[in-house]
C-alpha cells in the first residue's frame, strides 16, 4: 500500500509531503502519524507541505486533525512551507487552519518545536 | 457511459449553455475514485497552465475542481468532469461541469452556506468552491441528478 514517509530525529517526526495526496493517502498519513507519536515518544511533528500546489478542505481538515490528535497525545504539530498561491487559496475556500502552528521553512519550523521542549 | 449520464438528465443552466456556445476543445474524464480526482486536478492544472492563468488563479480553480469532484462522488454516487476550453472573443476560460445521477440537492441555498454538510465534512465544497471561481451555476433535480459548472477566466 501506498504510503508517505516518517523520519524520526531525536524526538521530532518529520513529514515531507512530495506527491498529490489522494483522500485515503491523506487518512492512512494521519493515522500513521498518530500511531508513530505513541510508539516513538515523540514531543514533535514537522509536516513540510512546501511540494504540495493544492490544499483543498479535505487535506486541510486532515492537517488540522492531526495537529489536535497530536495535542492530545503531548505532541506540537508544525506545518512549514505553504505556497503563497496556497495560502490564498486555503484562506478564500473557508479555511483557516484553526489550532495549527505554522512556520515559513523547516528551519524556522525547527526553531518553533525546539523552543518548546528543548 | 458518457453518453449515458448526460442524457439521462436534460441539464439547463446559462452556465451550461454559454459552455456550448464558447467550446473550442473538451476532455471528459470519469469520477469514481480517489484517483480519479487527482487525475482530474492535474488535467485541469495542464488546462490553466495552457491558457496561462496566474499561479493563484491556477490553484484556485484546480482547489475548486477537488472540492467539486469530491462532491460528485461522495454524494453524486460518481459521475464524471467535462474540462472545456472556452474562447469568447480574446477572452481565454477553463470551464469545468460535473454531472452526477445521484439523489440531487433538496435545498441548494442551504447546500452553498459554509460549514452546511450532510456527509461529515466540513461543508466548505460548494461555497467555497464558488468563491474561488468567475462564474458557477448549479442544476440539481432531486432524484435525477446535479450538474455543477464553474469557469475561470484568463485575466
Amino acid at each position: 500500500m501506498e504510503r508517505i514517509p516518517i523520519l524520526r530525529m531525536g524526538d521530532l517526526l518529520l513529514v515531507t509531503i512530495q506527491v498529490d495526496m489522494h483522500d485515503r493517502l491523506a487518512m492512512t498519513l494521519q493515522d500513521d502519524l498518530t500511531e508513530r507519536i505513541v510508539r516513538d515518544n515523540a514531543k514533535g511533528v514537522l509536516i513540510d507541505i512546501s511540494a504540495l500546489d493544492l490544499v483543498d478542505s479535505f487535506i486541510g481538515r486532515m492537517i488540522s486533525n492531526t495537529a489536535a490528535m497530536a495535542r492530545v497525545l503531548d505532541a506540537q504539530t508544525v506545518v512549514v512551507g505553504m505556497q503563497p498561491a496556497v495560502a490564498i487559496t486555503l484562506v478564500e475556500l473557508g479555511l483557516t487552519l484553526h489550532g495549527v502552528k505554522t512556520a515559513l521553512n523547516v528551519e524556522k519550523g525547527m526553531a518553533l518545536l525546539g523552543k518548546n521542549h528543548f | 457511459m458518457s453518453a449515458a449520464l448526460n442524457n439521462a438528465v436534460a441539464f439547463d443552466t446559462a452556465l451550461l449553455e454559454l459552455h456550448a456556445r464558447l467550446r473550442t476543445g473538451r476532455i471528459t474524464l470519469p469520477l469514481r475514485s480517489d484517483e480519479d480526482v487527482v487525475a482530474l486536478r492535474r488535467h485541469v492544472r495542464e488546462r490553466a497552465v495552457a491558457i496561462a492563468l496566474s499561479l493563484v488563479d491556477q490553484t484556485k480553480l484546480v482547489t475548486a475542481a477537488s472540492e467539486l469532484a469530491r462532491n460528485t462522488i461522495k454524494y453524486g454516487g460518481g459521475g464524471e468532469a467535462h474540462l472545456d476550453a472556452l474562447e469568447d472573443g480574446f477572452k481565454r476560460g477553463v470551464g469545468l461541469i460535473f454531472v452526477d445521477n445521484g439523489p440531487g440537492i433538496t435545498d441548494l441555498d442551504m447546500a452553498l452556506r459554509d460549514g452546511y454538510t450532510t456527509g461529515g465534512g466540513l461543508g466548505l465544497g460548494l461555497g467555497g468552491s464558488k468563491r474561488l471561481v468567475d462564474e458557477f451555476d448549479i442544476d440539481s433535480r432531486p432524484g435525477e441528478g446535479t450538474a455543477v459548472s464553474v469557469v475561470k477566466w484568463k485575466r
